[in-house]
């Protein structure tokens, strides 16, 4: 795992059943492009998040490829439709094999 | 009151930005916080300033767009360092095997209420100390770890963490008595004119707030905001690195960070800012 990950996202508590609610992420990862050379000209080996995942109730919201022209720390923002009362799944993907996974419940009111 | 001299300059310049379409910064907008926090972004000048009437919050002058980013810990990305700093706080680090949280506790309960009040007089120490000073004291005498260099992101993020836990309250830094002698040296070096271009700080932040110099809008200078996540490098500046970089603008040979020089600045500039609210860590560009 690579150092200083860490995932946050913001759900609202509660929605109206078939609202749609603005969900904020942001994971802190350094995402390193494997463009760039060190100080003695060797290449820095690419480390990035390279595929980020929604889910509510096991049902697919967002599924996405990222790529190393993405800059540090990417921040995904979206907008889902609440049918019912339950958990958005949100998984990070890393170049390394790391998971990272966060949930949050939304209730119905 | 001395302002304007570049009144008719700057009209003509405003004229064109707002041709251009460019978002004109809200300067009446009220700043709060998660919808919680109030900050005092305009307030009365405190009595030392001599030409100023009214002091305002470096906010007050940026772009709707850059004001938003700070109404709002989820997208204030100086928020990313303070949580690097946490992990920091609560590590353990040098030969005594002490982590800042063994003797401070939480940072909500050490350290409330800190970050207004410095640069600070130290009485054991016989002098003028700022944050990163008490910072690197901590670090050599009670941890017995290396000390932090003044600008580095460890530094700079703990500054931030610090910062936190006092935004809302007045900065309040105290000017009389021993540190008097300290903020009188800051106040010369205020109205001393430095450089190539023979600027001193009052000369864009006292004399033409609110004016354009190019493609910039000059605010008052305040740093009640930092350490302060800027848009245009992507990370926390301290304060001193502001400075150096606004005397490096007047092409002048600049005093390094954590000089006594500096130090004293700080002292003079946040005393300026005496009412405003801690911001730290704001978002400008």
């Amino acid at each position: 795992m690579a150092d200083g990950v860490k995932p946050r996202v913001k759900v609202p508590k509660t929605a109206a059943a078939g609202d749609s609610v603005t969900i904020k992420t942001l994971i802190s990862h350094k995402m390193e492009s494997g463009q760039r050379k060190d100080g003695d000209g060797n290449l820095i080996p690419r480390s990035i998040i390279n595929r980020f995942t929604c889910e509510f109730n096991g049902q697919g919201v967002i599924d996405m490829t990222m790529e190393p022209a993405i800059s540090t720390n990417p921040y995904v923002e979206f907008d889902a439709t609440v049918p019912e009362a339950g958990d958005f799944k949100f998984t990070w993907y890393d170049d390394d094999g790391s998971v990272y996974e966060e949930t949050k419940s939304i209730a119905i009111g | 009151m001395e302002r304007n001299p570049l009144k008719p300059l700057t009209a003509t310049a405003l004229g064109l930005v707002m041709a251009a379409g460019m978002a004109a910064a809200d300067e009446n907008a009220e700043l709060v916080i998660n919808g919680d926090i109030e900050i005092v972004t305009r307030t009365a000048a405190p009595e030392h300033m001599e030409y100023i009437d009214e002091i305002r919050s470096g906010w007050t002058f940026r772009s709707d767009d850059t004001q938003a980013f700070q109404m709002d810990d989820f997208d204030n990305p100086g928020m990313i360092f303070v949580d690097a700093a946490q992990e920091v706080w609560d590590t353990a680090d040098g030969a005594a095997g002490k982590s800042c949280a063994d003797c401070h506790g939480a940072p909500e309960e050490g350290m409330a209420g800190v970050r207004a009040v410095y640069p600070k007089w130290n009485e054991a120490a016989g002098e003028v100390r700022t944050l990163e000073m008490q910072v690197n004291d901590c670090r050599e005498n009670r941890m017995e770890a290396e000390p932090w260099k003044w600008d580095s992101g460890d530094m700079v993020n703990m500054t931030a963490l610090i910062s936190v836990q006092s935004r809302g309250l007045p900065v309040s830094v105290a000017i009389d008595g021993p540190a008097a002698e300290t903020w009188a040296k800051g106040k010369e070096i205020y109205y001393t004119r430095y450089g190539q271009l023979e600027l001193s700080c009052a000369n864009c932040h006292e004399d033409n707030y609110d004016n354009l110099i190019r493609a910039d809008h000059l605010s008052q200078g305040q740093i009640n905001g930092f350490p302060t996540y800027r848009l245009k490098n992507a990370k926390l500046n301290s304060t001193h690195a502001r400075f150096k970089g606004c005397i490096r603008d007047t092409r002048a040979e600049t005093f390094s960070p954590g000089s006594p020089e500096f130090v004293a600045l700080e002292l003079y500039v946040a005393s300026r800012g005496n009412g405003l609210s801690v911001e730290g860590p704001s978002v400008r560009n």
